[in-house]
């Protein structure tokens, strides 16, 4: 029998190795590549491009809100026409920034670039599989996510400009072409691209599900999933059941658009002439955009919640605290997130009463995201935190969480929200807690798996430096942001100087700007020592932050196939830190209790004798893959 | 669960949020008022008796393949994509039917929202259908048998559910409309 196990282990290695090393050319290696690993590293660069181009639009952006009058004309070489003569922003570009810059942050960065990365990548290695359950869809997903970015990228280059009309492309602006330059051809474009966007992503997220409901190794239950793990799968879970809804809006949207029909559209004049659409509704499609829209904010925020939790109890040398919880949160989270859409319609004129009923529903929110926060806090309270890069940019994200969550329970209050509706308190709102949260949540999982993805170490005080200025300056940025918007300083204005009111807050706007553009200047650190490490950084050890998970227990550059042997067994969960009596301050997932007889509890004595009996049961990898 | 098998039962639930969100939005829509009132057209019934019928052949089909028929598999499946492409064909005359009633895509949402529906999901079913053959295709080199049968269960899974779901869509409009 046992003869029997360790052949057709060493065939599945050769398979494997054959697979690894022979077939692979550079363009199926490197390009239309099916090793979740290398999908992964395409979906951050990408995503990290698109982070780039994000964040210099804000920067635009915010000298025209800081600096009014200032001659733009050095941005001419860049920008061309969209610098009017005067040496101004022209204001229709300023509305397509913004547009833009929310459409790329929320979609391309924070959904494709964050759990496009960290799901492919350590969903895999974490679960004990040798990749994804289709790497061919794996590799589509990427390609598609491509092809929506390059349809993107084309919309800039338009003579009307990309789209204009906010990332929520409401109607009636988005849907009449004549209504501004940007709901032209690069609205068109918006939709064309976001429809490929949602081709990817289901494909990614059916992809995420079945791996880890199928191709988990043996022992790893349930409730052995690190955390991440979890994050991942719920976010993926979200993904399937709302980004079709997005894909209903933007397909009425475009009929509405490009055939005439009149789904969200009635009793319109333009120019003094009545348009022939009757017996549409603009608010349909904000109840269909925001059946979509609000889960992606947990879409956004669940995978840095995810990496967070792993990262915090590694580096604090101490179990998760409230691990149970901490699924059941992620759980509550993903259900609610469901049924609270339509608080970011309080001003559509809905019935009082449907909109309390929303507001206990958002403020029920805060429960399970008090929780996770009680829980890193309780994780790190008299823990021996070792500061890591990874480390810093978890606690950051913490504090975003915290201080960004609070306004929340501000806006989920109806009577409150009117008042704050499209102010710049929502922007500071939004911007702290699903905007700043979740990239250092992707920063986080970038400084800690750095050496699993290249083999190499970041450098820790580029690290550290990249940390400050980033966790100050944006604190710098949103904190003034909440005065300016409780002053009723309206959102997504190209300028404010006619009105009186606004003018006091000149200095303000001077200081956030200066404080934005030293933030996006400061991830030119984190750009260079992210390229320099991954060709000059320290080789990286096999386990570098002494980390319980499998993915550690790979070679430290895996091939296509992760594991050179067979897939190790997982017999304990995954946060055996600082376990009383243990010789190590941490027992990886794949130590099995019969080895750490000194440390064990008694109940996992029992457990023992079971491990045994699993010894002897074969899986056949044929089955599976 | 083969893995590929579960990937499609999640790719059926995203089908699923698209018709879902596009019924709701349709009895929203409704409850705004100003809605157009008119009678299905009558090829619905027709067309429904079609893709029910092409299911149950399937279905026999997929029998077949288990017994090792292949011959009976391959006329079953032949016959599957010809009703499936009656299918189509009746919806484009429930098309022209509406018309004839004054009901036009683009005018009133009421009567966009049923070119909708049923475009959106004449769409899917053609998909169903390029699945079809890609099985007939393969069962014709005799690669779908009694030991093979992942492809055609997986077929057959998402032929049953376009059929469903094209019952739910035909009861839905009788109860809406």
């Amino acid at each position: 029998m046992d003869q029997h196990i360790a052949e057709t282990a060493g065939y599945h290695d050769e398979q494997w190795h054959s697979h690894g090393h022979q077939k692979e050319s550079f363009v199926t290696k490197y390009i239309f590549s099916q090793d979740h690993k290398t999908i992964a590293k395409q979906f951050l660069i990408t995503g990290m491009f698109w982070a780039v181009v994000g964040g210099a639009l804000s920067s635009v952006f915010r000298l025209q809100l800081g600096y009014p009058d200032m001659s733009l004309e050095w941005l001419r070489p860049i920008l061309g026409g969209w610098i009017t003569e005067t040496g101004q922003l022209d204001p229709e570009f300023y509305l397509a920034m913004i547009t833009m810059h929310g459409t790329i942050m929320v979609f391309f960065v924070l959904t494709a670039g964050l759990s496009g990365t960290f799901s492919n990548f350590l969903i895999p290695l974490q679960i004990g599989a040798r990749d994804m359950a289709s790497g061919f869809l794996n590799m589509l997903s990427y390609w598609f996510f491509f092809a929506s970015s390059v349809v993107m990228l084309i919309s800039f280059f338009l003579e009307t400009g990309p789209a204009s009309g906010g990332w929520v492309i409401y109607p009636p602006l988005s849907a009449l072409p004549q209504a501004m330059q940007g709901s032209q051809g690069g609205m068109t474009l918006w939709l064309v691209s976001m429809a490929i966007f949602i081709v990817s992503s289901l494909l990614g997220s059916i992809n995420y599900i079945t791996t880890i409901i199928n191709l988990r190794t043996k022992g790893m239950t349930f409730t052995r999933l690190p955390l991440t793990i979890w994050a991942f799968f719920l976010t993926a879970v979200i993904g399937v059941l709302s980004f079709p809804v997005l894909f209903s809006a933007a397909l009425l949207l475009i009929f509405d658009r490009s055939f005439g029909t009149s789904f969200y559209l009635s009793d319109i004049y333009i120019a003094g002439e009545a348009l022939s659409h009757q017996g549409g509704s603009a608010i349909l499609f904000q109840h269909l955009f925001w059946f979509l829209g609000h889960p992606e904010v947990y879409i956004v925020m669940l995978p840095g919640l995810g990496i967070t939790s792993e990262i915090i109890a590694t580096n604090s040398r101490k179990p998760i605290f409230g691990y149970r919880a901490m699924i059941g949160s992620l759980l509550a989270i993903s259900v609610l997130s469901f049924i609270v859409w339509a608080h970011h319609m309080f001003v559509t004129g809905m019935n009082p009463f449907l909109g309390s009923i929303f507001m206990i529903l958002t403020l029920i929110i805060a429960v399970p995201s008090a929780v996770k926060v009680f829980n890193y806090l309780a994780t790190l309270w008299r823990a021996n935190i070792r500061f890591t890069p990874g480390m810093l940019f978890s606690i950051g994200l913490v504090s975003f969480f915290i201080s960004g969550g609070l306004t929340g329970i501000y806006l989920g209050n109806s009577a409150i929200d009117i008042q704050l509706h499209d102010t710049y308190f929502i922007v500071a709102h939004f911007h702290l807690v699903m905007g700043a949260a979740s990239f250092f949540g992707m920063l986080a999982g970038v400084y800690h798996w750095f050496p699993k993805m290249f083999g190499r170490m970041m450098d820790a005080k580029l690290g550290y430096i990249h940390f400050w200025l980033t966790f100050v300056g944006v604190y710098l940025i949103f904190f003034p942001m909440h005065y300016i918007g409780i002053a009723g300083f309206p959102r997504r204005y190209y300028s404010w100087t006619n009105f009186d009111v606004f003018n006091s807050f000149t200095d303000l706007n001077i200081f956030v700007t200066i404080a934005a553009i030293a933030v996006m200047a400061s991830q030119f650190i984190f750009l260079f020592n992210f390229f320099y490490s991954m060709f000059k950084g320290r080789v990286a050890p096999a386990n570098p932050w002494k980390s319980n998970t499998l993915e550690w227990t790979t070679p430290i550059r895996p091939e296509h196939g992760n594991w050179p042997g067979t897939i190790p067994n997982v017999y304990r969960w995954p946060y055996d830190y600082s376990k009383p009596g243990a010789e190590d301050d941490f027992i990886p997932q794949n130590v099995p209790f019969s080895q750490t007889l000194e440390s064990n509890f008694p109940h996992e004595n029992d457990l023992i004798g079971l491990e045994k009996e699993e010894e002897g049961i074969v899986i056949d990898e044929n089955e599976t893959h | 669960m083969h893995p590929h098998k579960f990937a499609l039962w999640l790719f059926i639930v995203s089908i699923l949020m698209i018709f879902a969100s596009m019924t709701s939005a349709f009895i929203v829509k409704q409850g705004d008022g100003s809605w157009l009132d008119y009678n299905l057209p009558s090829m619905f019934w027709f067309t429904t008796a079609v893709i029910i019928t092409s299911s149950g052949l399937l279905q026999w089909g997929y029998f077949a393949a288990k017994q090792d028929q292949l011959k009976k598999l391959k006329i079953l499946l032949a016959f599957t994509i010809v009703l499936g492409l009656v299918f189509l064909v009746g919806q484009w005359y429930s098309w022209v039917q509406l018309v004839s009633m004054d009901v036009f895509f683009v005018g009133n949402p009421g009567g966009s929202f049923i070119y909708v529906l049923t475009g959106l999901h004449a769409f899917h079913l053609i998909s169903g259908i390029l699945f079809l053959i890609i099985v007939l295709i393969s069962a014709l080199k005799n690669k779908v048998h009694s030991k093979n049968l992942v492809r055609i269960e997986m077929c057959a899974t998402y032929w049953h559910f376009l059929g469903a779901l094209w019952v739910y869509l035909l009861v839905f409009l009788v109860f809406y409309h």
